[in-house]
């Protein structure tokens, strides 16, 4: 800490000098690339436009008495303490105000409800922290599922080495939607709350374990669109970004193509012969991704609350424990569940990694049909 | 003194304050508690402020340099718990205490006793939160709105503890609230009419109300909470049949009357500060109590306004839109009504008056905030980013604890004797003034540009204005221990002040002696 | 609450030190209690039980002296019209925000029945939420879970005219007897205020020995326990805090007739009798409630 400490007071004049060189100084809400957002642009500023003018109003007759109506320049008090007109005056006319923008924002609330006639489905489910995303489909055969991780290298954060421009904001594989169409989501979470939000989209819903919320978008221009996790999920809520890639529709016909050719392509991976040099290769990409945020990259973990995996007896002693505990998580503690998050090729992986990282030698593997057996078996 | 009868015990009654510390630790005197509540709640804002500023200092540029995110959760989570029940709320008692009975004529609270032991549960309570950041596996870090099931299925050991001490806390709180209730209605001197009440009074009676009413609910939540953890119920997981929702309506019951449980005594405040230093007496009384009682109903019925992403079906969102949008109406009134007053009044700007004139402009900006956030679809853009961060300091720092402040220079005269150090009061204003807005205006366009609150690291966009904040933070914070040096430099070393200071201040505070002697109107006074 | 009338002296007390004791030992029975909790629910070992313990014997026996001490300055004639109004207002405010602690449970209960079971059982705005429980069909009382390996669904609950009936005329019953009791009181007539006062006492007494029984054979025989879903949460949370207050009803009521019989009260000073008489017919009213929204609909 004492180090970090250093460091980041070494970089600080560098990095003022880097950071007010670059373009931070938005003031205001974008406008997005949706109707909705547009609209939702517009209440903005009319309700802003609304308060300056009452606030110039107000703080106008204010800054006056204060400046006109001072004691030091004679001014003698008046004592009238009462008008029922003007009373009845300032209570109807902001009343009336209010009215208005409450009808205009009505109806657009009411645009925002409206998820019919949808033209496909996407699922949101939040992890502890990620997002998996599953473009829905009438043949399970041809769902595509697939988490989209924070990218951002954790010694960016930890000032170790430069930030680069999407620091933060920058995922390994991001939700990809086609432009011009009226997509739906369903959002949800496997755990704690968690609020998808692009800014962009003016879509903004919590994902609230065992509810289902749903939201819709129609995204006019291709682009990349990032925003984050805003409610507040625990240890790593603000590393947990939101990338939205909008394509045209052709684009994005083939890029599920691929993405549901990669699905069938894994299941032949789980059937094939791995070997132990392989699932160790992968699994190191698999343990840093998942795991090192709590048990670290170098498996020394984070006492009290999350355990060194490096030389514990636990992940040392018997495999079918390490691979239950991976698959179910630890109920009541912060170890959560992988069943659904890794594949059966990256449980396998992972847990050969870890028992044979770091010293842990222990020497066995497991290969991802076993994985698929115990799975079953449950 | 009507009958013989009440004779013995005239002397008893009359006898100054007891010497040494049992004084405090044993004392009934409505004076006694308000200053011990008062210096409680000091002493709370700088820890609060102390957390805020770890808080500041992280978020000073992006990258994780002085704490991991589990502890920034941990110091977010604090510092509005902190701020909220030991810092604001615990001020506004102890200045009731002080000023209630006064304002009056009444000899004391009408529960003494109970009154001691409102305060003394706060230290408690106080003491077994913070305690819980040096448990293991660390203290609350679910924010100080601290939903399930994050704060539940998924939150540290501690949390048990910090369940009870909202419990001991929400005693004090209700028992604090009976007792002001009681001594409004049952205390007042002959002739004090209701509407004859200064809106301090008034402001309080209906906080009470708002007190008395959300407590209970909030010691309810939290029940459930604990039989969740504990008993494995199921209110908060609808594997269950319950809902994390839920959780969240119960909480906002409770929590919107509590954010104006902390704006309703400010505005009393400030309807007593005005009318002194314009010379002119407050422009619409009677609206003014009907307003705040407007305020207190409407704050019932407008919870959902925080929970407008949690997927609350459209009905439910058009109704908590149009009731939260309704309340401008009845605080409108309240700010034209001062602004009024001022016109054509005859102005002195005072420290006291500095702040309530801050106030007025800086609670406004606030609330304007609040009617952008109260708008549904906008506050899809809105939630859960630094612009509600910004508009809730807006509320809640140049309007609670500014009023606060302001109450504070107003009355030390009259509970120390001593006047503070004109100039002094003047620096620590401009500072306040100053670095309040550096440090929450930049936050608009933070939230604005989509940064989301709670968390320890940024985007790099951000850099600038967290920076400008964060410098805003430290020069405010720093502020603050000149407000401490100023008022211990009066009760130690200031000049002595007559019983009425400031020429234009009604009030039956001001027949008194300053200090107000330890007793007063054992007898009550006579009001026209 | 007018304050208009003539002056009289207001008894402000000297300094006490039973608010910071009680103040004191309200934070060792909440730490204590606290303690166990965690202990229980983590397999921790510590003390807490005996900081329970302690917290709770020092509280009682300042709540006892406070209350002898109130007592005591009544009875040497200090207390004017004017304190004892302060009284009245303090046990009508306290007993109004009882009803908010009971209306957040009857609120959840509320949400629960008229929103969320529907929504996860595929009905209303928010039906998708039926696609995370398949299979999940919603009724009430919830005989099936969404998810009854975490929490399992009790076999049967438990149905209004049995028991609950005649715990509810019980209770309807001591609310009359107490009445009598208070008539009695005014009238000077103590043999009989102290019979009824003893025949409410064991009314409520019945009615907490019953409320009992009915908790083990839930529990034993029906499966419905405090985690067999939302059902047996709202059912054994607002059952049991109107249990709790019962039974701190039934313990004022105790103090009660032994100050009766210590003769004290008069027929136009016993607000202690009418404040515990007060807090007895909230009570009552509370199970009215609970009867028709938790055993009955
Ligand atoms: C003292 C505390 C205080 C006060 C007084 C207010 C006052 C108001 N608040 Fe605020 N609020 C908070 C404290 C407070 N708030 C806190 C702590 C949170 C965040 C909690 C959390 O999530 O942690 C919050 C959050 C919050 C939200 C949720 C945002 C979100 O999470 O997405 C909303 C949304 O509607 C809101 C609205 C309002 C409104 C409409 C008012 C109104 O009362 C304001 C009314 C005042 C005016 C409008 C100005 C004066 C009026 C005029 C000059 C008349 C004419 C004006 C017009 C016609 C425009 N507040
Ligand atoms: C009345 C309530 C109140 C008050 C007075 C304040 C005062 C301050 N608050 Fe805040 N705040 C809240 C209520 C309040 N706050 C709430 C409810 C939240 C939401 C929590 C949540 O998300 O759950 C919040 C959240 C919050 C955040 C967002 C955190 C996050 O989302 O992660 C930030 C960030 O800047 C912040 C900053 C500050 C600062 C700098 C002050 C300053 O005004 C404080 C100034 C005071 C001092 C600094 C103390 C005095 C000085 C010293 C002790 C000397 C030492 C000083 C130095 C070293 C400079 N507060
Ligand atoms: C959110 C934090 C978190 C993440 C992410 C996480 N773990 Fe854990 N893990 C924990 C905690 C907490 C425990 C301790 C559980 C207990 O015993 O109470 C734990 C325990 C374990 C254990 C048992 C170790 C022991 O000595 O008891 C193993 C093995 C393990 N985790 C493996 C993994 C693997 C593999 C991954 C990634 C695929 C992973 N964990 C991801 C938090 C996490
Ligand atoms: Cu996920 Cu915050
Ligand atoms: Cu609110």
């Amino acid at each position: 800490m004492q180090r970090k400490l250093l460091r980041g007071s070494l970089a600080l004049p560098a990095l003022l000098i880097g950071s007010w060189a670059q373009a931070g100084w938005q003031l205001n809400m974008p406008r997005g690339v949706t109707d909705i957002s547009h609209q939702v642009y517009d209440l903005h500023m009319l309700t802003l436009w609304v308060c300056v003018v009452i606030g110039v109003l107000v703080f106008g007759v204010m800054f006056y008495s204060m400046y006109k109506h001072r004691k030091s320049k004679g001014a003698v008090s008046a004592d009238f303490h009462e008008s029922t007109k003007v009373e009845l005056a300032w209570t109807l006319i902001p009343a009336a105000v209010i009215f208005g923008i409450g009808v205009k924002a009505t109806y657009v609330l009411a645009d925002m409800y409206n998820v019919d006639d949808a033209e496909m489905t996407v699922e949101v489910v939040g992890y502890q922290w990620r997002w998996r995303y599953r473009y829905l489909s009438d043949d399970p055969d041809t769902e595509v599922t697939f988490f989209s991780n924070m990218a951002t290298d954790w010694d960016e954060i930890n000032n170790l080495v430069d930030k680069n421009p999407n620091y933060l904001l920058d995922v390994d594989e991001p939700m990809v939607l086609p432009t011009g169409t009226k997509v739906r989501f369903i959002l949800t979470s496997a755990d704690v709350i968690h609020s998808w939000w692009v800014p962009a989209l003016a879509v903004k819903k919590d994902a609230v374990p065992g509810i289902a919320n749903e939201a819709w978008t129609i995204i006019n221009e291709p682009g990349t669109y990032r925003g984050q996790c805003t409610e507040l999920c625990g240890k790593d809520h603000g590393f947990m970004p939101v990338v939205v890639e909008a394509v045209t529709p052709e684009e994005f016909d083939a890029w599920l193509a691929v993405k549901q050719d990669e699905a069938r392509q894994m299941a032949e991976l789980t059937g094939r012969d791995w070997s132990m040099a392989e699932l160790m290769e992968r699994g190191q990409s698999v343990y840093n991704t998942s795991c090192a945020s709590c048990h670290q990259v170098d498996g020394s973990g984070n006492a009290p609350t999350f355990p060194a995996l490096r030389g514990s007896d636990y992940v040392r002693g018997d495999i079918d424990d390490v691979i239950d505990i991976i698959l179910n998580g630890k109920r009541g503690s912060m170890m959560p569940a992988f069943r659904d998050q890794l594949s059966e090729v990256d449980t396998a992986a992972v847990t050969t990694y870890i028992r044979n990282a770091w010293g842990n030698n222990v020497g066995d593997m497991v290969t991802p049909v076993d994985i698929l057996d115990i799975k079953a078996g449950q | 003194m009507t009958t013989a009868t009440h004779d013995h015990d005239h002397d008893h009654d009359h006898h100054g304050p007891a010497k040494g510390i049992t004084r405090w630790l044993y004392t009934t005197n409505h004076k006694d508690i308000g200053t011990m509540y008062l210096w409680f709640s000091f002493a709370m804002f700088l820890l609060g402020g102390t957390f805020a500023m770890v808080i500041r200092a992280e978020l000073f540029q992006p990258g994780l340099q002085l704490v991991s995110p589990e502890f920034f959760n941990q110091m977010t989570t604090m510092h509005g718990l902190v701020m909220v029940f030991g810092a604001v709320m615990p001020a506004f008692v102890g200045l009731a205490n002080w000023m209630i009975p006064m304002m009056i004529g009444a000899p004391d609270m009408a529960l003494p006793r109970m009154n001691n032991l409102s305060f003394w549960i706060l230290p408690f309570a106080f003491a077994l939160l913070v305690s819980t950041l040096f448990m293991e596996g660390g203290g609350p870090n679910f924010g100080w709105t601290f939903y399930a099931p994050l704060s539940t299925t998924y939150a540290p050991p501690s949390t048990t503890y910090f369940i009870f001490a909202v419990h001991i806390m929400g005693a004090s709180s209700i028992m604090g609230a009976i007792n002001i209730v009681a001594t409004i209605l049952n205390m007042r001197a002959p002739g004090m009419t209701m509407m004859k009440m200064p809106l301090f009074v008034w402001t309080w009676l209906i906080t009470s109300y708002l007190l008395i009413a959300v407590m209970p609910v909030l010691a309810g939540v939290v029940t459930m909470m604990l039989f969740d953890i504990h008993f494995a119920t199921s209110f908060f997981d609808a594997a269950g049949g319950g809902s994390p929702i839920l959780f969240q309506h119960l909480f906002w019951f409770f929590g919107h009357p509590e954010v104006y449980i902390m704006i309703l005594p400010a505005f009393g405040i400030v309807s007593a500060i005005i009318p002194a230093f314009a010379r002119k007496p407050l422009f619409g009384y009677s609206s003014m109590v009907y307003a705040t009682a407007s305020i207190a109903f409407l704050s019932f019925i407008v919870w959902g306004h925080h929970m407008f992403t949690v997927g609350i079906p459209f009905l439910g969102q058009a109704f908590f839109m149009w009731s939260t949008m309704l309340i401008a109406v009845p605080t409108g009134v309240k700010v034209f009504n001062w602004v009024t007053t001022m016109f054509r009044g005859s102005m002195t700007f005072e420290t006291p008056m500095l702040f309530a004139l801050a106030f007025v402009v800086l609670f406004t900006i606030g609330g304007f905030s609040g009617l952008m956030l109260a708008v549904a679809p906008v506050d899809f853009q809105y939630h859960d980013t630094y612009f509600v961060v910004a508009h809730f300091h807006y509320v809640l720092v140049p309007g609670a604890v500014f009023s606060i402040m302001a109450a504070v220079y107003y009355w030390l005269p009259k509970w120390s004797g001593r006047m503070y150090n004109e100039t002094m009061g003047k620096v620590h204003f401009w500072l306040s003034f100053v670095g309040v807005n550096i440090l929450f205006f930049p936050q608009h366009f933070l939230g604005l540009a989509g940064m989301p609150r709670r968390i320890p690291d940024y985007a790099l966009q951000f850099t600038n204005f967290n920076m400008i904040s964060s410098v805003g933070g430290f020069l405010f914070g720093l502020s603050q221990l000149l407000f401490l040096y100023i008022v211990v430099h009066t009760v130690v070393a200031g000049k002595k002040a007559p019983a009425k200071p400031w020429d234009g201040a009604e009030g039956l505070e001001w027949t008194v002696d300053s200090p107000a002697p330890y007793h007063t109107f054992s007898t009550p006074p006579k009001i026209n | 609450m007018s304050s208009s009338t003539t002056h009289e002296h207001y008894y402000v007390p000297a300094q006490s030190r039973l608010p910071l004791w009680m103040a004191f030992s309200m934070f060792l029975t909440v730490f204590g209690m606290g303690g166990m909790m965690v202990d229980m629910t983590t397999g921790r070992e510590s003390s807490s039980t005996w900081i329970f313990i302690a917290g709770f014997a020092l509280l009682s026996f300042v709540m006892y002296t406070w209350f002898a001490q109130a007592i005591r300055e009544n009875h040497a004639g200090l207390n004017s019209e004017q304190l004892k109004r302060s009284y009245v207002w303090g046990m009508g405010w306290f007993i109004f925000s009882e009803v908010f602690f009971f209306l957040a449970f009857f609120g959840a209960l509320f949400y629960v029945r008229v929103f969320v079971g529907p929504w996860l059982g595929g009905e209303g705005a928010k039906g998708v939420s039926n696609y995370l429980w398949e299979g999940f069909e919603f009724t009430w009382p919830m005989m099936s879970n969404p998810d009854n390996s975490i929490f399992q669904a009790p076999q049967a609950v438990i149905g209004a005219f049995g028991l609950p009936l005649i715990n509810t005329i019980i209770l309807i019953a001591s609310s009359i007897t107490l009445t009598v009791a208070h008539h009695a009181l005014k009238a000077e007539h103590r043999k009989q205020l102290n019979i009824w006062l003893a025949v409410t006492i064991a009314l409520a007494v019945i009615f907490l020995f019953l409320q009992a029984m009915e908790y083990v054979h839930a529990y034993q025989d029906l499966g419905l326990t405090l985690s067999s879903g939302i059902y047996g949460s709202t059912f054994f949370l607002l059952t049991g805090f109107h249990g709790v207050h019962v039974t701190i009803g039934t313990l004022m009521l105790v103090i009660m007739l032994i100050r009766s019989l210590k003769g004290h009260f008069k027929p136009n000073d016993h607000f202690g009798f009418e404040a515990a008489a007060w807090y007895w017919h909230f009570v009552d009213v509370v199970w009215v409630i609970v009867f028709v929204v938790v055993y009955w609909f």
